[in-house]
C-alpha cells in the first residue's frame, strides 16, 4: 500500500497539521519510503496470534471511585497561551 | 578541570558520606565545568541557583545523618521530565515557555533522596531520533572524536545531551528515557553505562509521553555500580501511573556480587545482521569469552522474529505518538500561532511547533490508525509484537540473560544520516526488540573502534530481573576494563 498526495492531505487534516502544496510532494515520498519498509510485516504469519495489549502481565489497580485530587484551576491555566475568566480562551468559533 | 568532576557516583557518595567533600563543592565544580563545555550544547538550561540551594540542603541531610545513595550528587535531567517551575519542553518548539506546575515522580524520588539538579539536558525532540540532531535547540556534540579527526560526531539519541554531559564530566550521572534504545545507544556512542529497566519499574508520571507502551526512565552513568545506586532511587510503584508495578525495589548495589558462575548467557544468532562491521562482531565474541572466563555457560539461542522488530516499532511507536501528541493544540500550553479559525489555529500551531521527524511520525501514526488501515498496519504490528515477546519467553527457558552488541556502529559524524530516516532508524536494530517485549537492557562500554570511538555491548534481562542484569553487567565491565576518556577539545585547554 502506498499513499498519494490526496491521502497525505487527508491525513494531515486529520492530524491538524498544515502542510503546504510544496511540502505535500516531498511528504508523499518520505511516507511511502517508510510504508514500503514496514510492508515486510505482511510476510509474517499471525494467524491465531493475539495482538499485544500489555508487555507486563499485570491487572490494572482498582481504587474507590472518589475524588482524590484536583481544584487546581489556576495551575492548570498557568501555561495557557490565552486564559480569560478562569477558562482557556480560543479563537471565536460561532458567528 | 577539578578532580571533583572526574569522580564516579559511588566514589562521590562515599566521599560525601565521610565528609571529605561537600555537596556544594562538588556542585560548584560541575557548574564551572558546564560553563566551560557550552559548545557541546548538552544542556538546554542550567539551573545554577537551584543547584546550589539543593546542594546546601543535601549537606544538611548528610550532617543530620540522613544521607542516602544520591544525596549531594549533581545530575542533569533530560528535558523530557517535568520539573516544577523549570524549562520542560522535550526539546520542542511546541512547548515554548512551558514550566510545569508539578514534578515528575522519578525526579521527585531523586530530590527526596537529596540529589542535586544541575539543569535540563538536550535531546531529540519528543525523544524521536538516534543522533540528537532533531532538537529545536540544535544538535549535541559528542565529546568523542575519531583519532586525528576534528569532525564532530553525534552522541546518539534521543538522550544525547544526557550522554554527552556524563562523558564530558559535566554531570556525575544523568536521567535518560528509552523508548526504542534512547538510553542504551547513546551510552554505547559515548562510552557510558546506560540502563533501561523493565517497563513498569519506574513511574512515567510527569514524563512527557512519546509512545506510552514503550517509554521508560533510566540512568546514564560512568559505571554499573553508579547505575545500580541511581536506579534504586528512581524506581518504584506510583499510584499516579497505573502501569507502574507494585513490587518492592531491591537494593540493587547489593546484587553486585561479581559471581556469575553457572549462569547461562544466551547468544542470539539473528543478531548477526548483514553488514555488521567486523570489529563489532569481534567485540561481541570477546564479550562472550569474558563471560565464559568468569564461569558463565554460553548457549546459542534463536529469536526468530528479530528482523521484524524495527518495522513493528515504526508502526506502534508512531501510532502512539500521533495519539499522545494530539494534546498540543495551542490551547492548554506552549506555542500558539493564530489563524483565521479554531481549526486553522490548530493546524498552523502544529505545523510550526513540530520538527520534521515528529511531524513525519505523527502523519505515519495517523495513517496506520485511520479507518481502513488499522487492521493491516497497527493490529498486524501488535500481533507481531506478541511473537517478538514470545521469542524472548522461549529463549529464557534456555538462558538467564542475553548478550548482544548495543548498536551496529560507533558514533557517526554529525549530519551524516540526517537526510535518510530509515538508515537512522537502523541504529536501534539491537535495542528495539527488548523494548517491544518490555524487558530491561543495559549497555556497557566494552572497547574502542579502529577509529578510537567507544563501542558498547548490551545485556538483556528478564522482566524485573535487574539485579541479575546488573550483576552480569558489572562482571562484563570489569573484564572489559574500559578506562578511556575523550581527549578534551572543547572549552579552555586543560
Amino acid at each position: 500500500m502506498s499513499v498519494d498526495k490526496e491521502t497525505v492531505a487527508k491525513i494531515a487534516n486529520l492530524a491538524r497539521i498544515e502542510v503546504s502544496e510544496e511540502e505535500l510532494e516531498s511528504t508523499v515520498g518520505e511516507l511511502n519510503n517508510i510504508l514500503d519498509w514496514v510492508e515486510q510485516l505482511s510476510e509474517v504469519n499471525t494467524d491465531g496470534v493475539a495482538a499485544m495489549t500489555s508487555v507486563v502481565a499485570a491487572d490494572l489497580p482498582w481504587r474507590e471511585d472518589k475524588v482524590t485530587d484536583g481544584g487546581y484551576r489556576e495551575k492548570v491555566l498557568k501555561n495557557a497561551p490565552q486564559a480569560e475568566h478562569g477558562f482557556f480562551a480560543v479563537p471565536k468559533v460561532i458567528e | 578541570m577539578s578532580e571533583l568532576t572526574k569522580m564516579t557516583l559511588s566514589a562521590a557518595r562515599d566521599a560525601l558520606h565521610k565528609g571529605e567533600i561537600s555537596a556544594v563543592e562538588i556542585t560548584k565544580a560541575h557548574l564551572a565545568a558546564i560553563e566551560d563545555a557550552k559548545e557541546l550544547n548538552s544542556y538546554i538550561m542550567v539551573t545554577d541557583d537551584q543547584a546550589l540551594e539543593m546542594a546546601a540542603k543535601a549537606d544538611d541531610m548528610i550532617k543530620g545523618g540522613n544521607a542516602k545513595g544520591m544525596t549531594g550528587i549533581p545530575i542533569g535531567i533530560k528535558d523530557l521530565y517535568c520539573t516544577k517551575g523549570v524549562h520542560s519542553q522535550t526539546a520542542s518548539h511546541i512547548l515554548d515557555g512551558f514550566k510545569p506546575e508539578y514534578e515528575s515522580t522519578v525526579t521527585a524520588n531523586l530530590w527526596a533522596d537529596g540529589a542535586v539538579m544541575l539543569g535540563k539536558t538536550n535531546m531529540d525532540e519528543f525523544a524521536m531520533g538516534s543522533s540528537n540532531e532533531n532538537s529545536y535547540y540544535g544538535p549535541v556534540k559528542n565529546p568523542w572524536r575519531a583519532v586525528g579527526s576534528d569532525k564532530d560526531t553525534v552522541p546518539g539519541g534521543s538522550s544525547g545531551g544526557s550522554a554527552a554531559a556524563v562523558a564530558a564530566d559535566i554531570s556525575i550521572a544523568t536521567t535518560g528515557t528509552d523508548t526504542g534504545g534512547s538510553i542504551r545507544q547513546p551510552a554505547s556512542f559515548t562510552g557510558l553505562v546506560g540502563l533501561k529497566p523493565t517497563y513498569g519499574r519506574c513511574s512515567r508520571w510527569g514524563m512527557i509521553a512519546f509512545a506510552s507502551s514503550l517509554d521508560q526512565a533510566g540512568p546514564l552513568t560512568k559505571t554499573v555500580r553508579d547505575a545500580a545506586i541511581m536506579i534504586e532511587s528512581m524506581a518504584g510503584f506510583d499510584p499516579k501511573d497505573s502501569t507502574s508495578i507494585n513490587i518492592p525495589v531491591p537494593n540493587y548495589e547489593a546484587a553486585l556480587s561479581g559471581d556469575i558462575r553457572g549462569l547461562k548467557v544466551g547468544v542470539p544468532k539473528e543478531y548477526r545482521v548483514d553488514g555488521m562491521p567486523a570489529e563489532i562482531e569481534k567485540l561481541w565474541q570477546q564479550g562472550i569469552n569474558w563471560l565464559k572466563d568468569a564461569g558463565a555457560d554460553v548457549v546459542d539461542i534463536s529469536l526468530p522474529h528479530t528482523k521484524y522488530a524495527l518495522p513493528t516499532y515504526y508502526i506502534v511507536a508512531p501510532a502512539e505518538c500521533s495519539s499522545n501528541l494530539a494534546r498540543y493544540d495551542g490551547v492548554k500550553y506552549g506555542l500558539r500561532v493564530n489563524g483565521n479559525s479554531l481549526d486553522d489555529m490548530y493546524k498552523k500551531t502544529r505545523a510550526e511547533g513540530f520538527g520534521d521527524e515528529v511531524r513525519r511520525r505523527i502523519l505515519i501514526g495517523t495513517y496506520v490508525l485511520s479507518a481502513g488501515y488499522y487492521d493491516a498496519y497497527y493490529l498486524k504490528a501488535q500481533k507481531v509484537r506478541t511473537l517478538i515477546a514470545g521469542d524472548f519467553k522461549a529463549a529464557y527457558e534456555k538462558c538467564d540473560v542475553i548478550l548482544t552488541p548495543t548498536a551496529p556502529s560507533a558514533a557517526f559524524n554529525l549530519g551524516e544520516k540526517v537526510s535518510d530516516p530509515i538508515s537512522m532508524y537502523l541504529n536501534d536494530v539491537f535495542t528495539v526488540p527488548a523494548s517491544l517485549a518490555g524487558l530491561p537492557g543495559i549497555s556497557v562500554p566494552a572497547g574502542l573502534s579502529a577509529e578510537g570511538l567507544p563501542l558498547g555491548l548490551q545485556l538483556i534481562g528478564q522482566a524485573f530481573g535487574e539485579e541479575q542484569l546488573l550483576r552480569v553487567a558489572e562482571v562484563l565491565e570489569s573484564a572489559a576494563s574500559f578506562k578511556e576518556k575523550p581527549a578534551k577539545w572543547w572549552g579552555e585547554k586543560a
